[in-house]
């Protein structure tokens, strides 16, 4: 099966839930990442139930944020 | 407003544009962006809107010019190292145009200022180019209550991201990204290094979004994530939707009140290393 992952058609032998999905596709900052299937954002509690199909389209968002933490004056 | 001869010159290459023209180029000089972090994302956006002619910039940071910003925070030259940012930025921007009343807030925005801050000149659009979560959430959260539009932004690496918030027209920044990460959770520029022109080119996305909110053209990047990899030199944009549930600008919001979330001031990084803030 085919998921398309940030743009990118990805093949898949089986279905998958999203957070084996993220497991398989040793994705970044797993614990923080953003994932929207098929244009709706799933909720972290969903990860493990929640399948991902032939034909889905899954976007991982990452935190981008810069400097760093700093203490404030 | 009658405009005066250097200023119909200084202005031509807009005025002559079909979506700006005289009534446009007014609407600029009007206009009020309030930029907090003049770094690697505000340097480039003040600088624009500056010379664009937005005729009221507020200018938010507590920091000093550092020889190691000067990489990429372009409003800021080696004669200004040691020099407040807000007031290095104010000088490089009047120079640049003497139209452009610049207004400085030295200090960092926090829970206790920013909407004093955002209300001091009533800006109408606000730019986020901050370099921490904790304050990223803080300009969301009040942007969202006090229904302004803001441009969210980060930068990291060869990596950059950007969305605009637009009350009451599509998703916030909470809507994507529920709460900040913990500390150390994700790497900073600091840590992972930054690829100067990212500011650049992000930042400078940002001032185009002030500038077609306040001529009121085009499409804007509320409801879309735009994110930018300059190591494939791809652009992305993605669709993102607002959440009902979403904790600030939800249907039933949980979060009424401003949180200074922990600003861990990383005396110790994952490797043990001391590390001094820095903007990006």
């Amino acid at each position: 099966m085919i998921i398309t992952i940030n743009g990118k058609q990805n093949s898949f032998e089986a279905e998958m839930s999203v957070q084996e999905l993220l497991e398989k596709t040793e994705v970044d900052m797993q614990e923080y990442v953003t994932v929207q299937l098929n244009d709706e954002i799933i909720s972290r509690k969903d990860f493990s139930s929640i399948p991902v199909r032939d034909g889905d389209r899954v976007e991982f968002l990452y935190y981008m944020g810069g400097g760093q933490y700093k203490k404030i004056a | 407003m009658k405009f005066t001869n250097e200023q119909l010159e200084r202005y031509s290459r807009h005025i002559i544009l079909s979506d700006v023209g005289v009534s446009g180029q007014k609407k600029l000089l009007n206009g009020k962006v309030l930029i907090i972090g003049t770094g690697g994302l505000g340097a480039p956006a003040a600088m624009y809107l500056g010379a664009a002619g937005v005729g009221t910039i507020g200018l938010v940071d507590a920091d000093s010019v550092d020889l190691s910003n000067l990489q990429r925070q372009i409003i800021h030259g080696t004669q200004d190292v040691g020099k407040p940012k807000v007031l290095s930025g104010k000088e490089t921007i009047n120079q640049m145009n003497p139209d452009v009343d610049v207004v400085t807030y030295h200090e960092y925005a926090t829970s206790a200022n920013i909407l004093d801050i955002i209300r001091d000149r009533d800006y109408d659009f606000i730019i986020d180019g901050t370099d921490n979560f904790p304050v990223k959430f803080l300009i969301n959260d009040a942007c969202v209550m006090l229904k302004k539009p803001f441009s969210h932004a980060g930068i990291i690496r060869f990596q950059g991201q950007t969305m605009t918030f637009l009350p009451g027209e599509g998703p916030c920044y909470r809507c994507v990204f529920k709460n900040p990460p913990p500390p150390d959770a994700v790497p900073t520029c600091q840590q992972a290094g930054v690829l100067g022109v990212m500011g650049g080119v992000i930042g400078t996305i940002q001032a185009a979004e002030a500038i077609k909110y306040l001529l009121g053209v085009g499409d804007l990047l509320n409801g879309s994530l735009l994110t930018y990899d300059a190591a494939k030199m791809e652009f992305r944009k993605i669709k993102i939707t607002r959440d009902p549930e979403c904790a600030v600008c939800g249907d039933h919001p949980t979060i009424t009140h401003l949180i200074d979330y922990e600003l861990k001031a990383c005396s110790f990084s994952p490797a043990g290393r001391h590390e001094e803030s820095k903007e990006i």
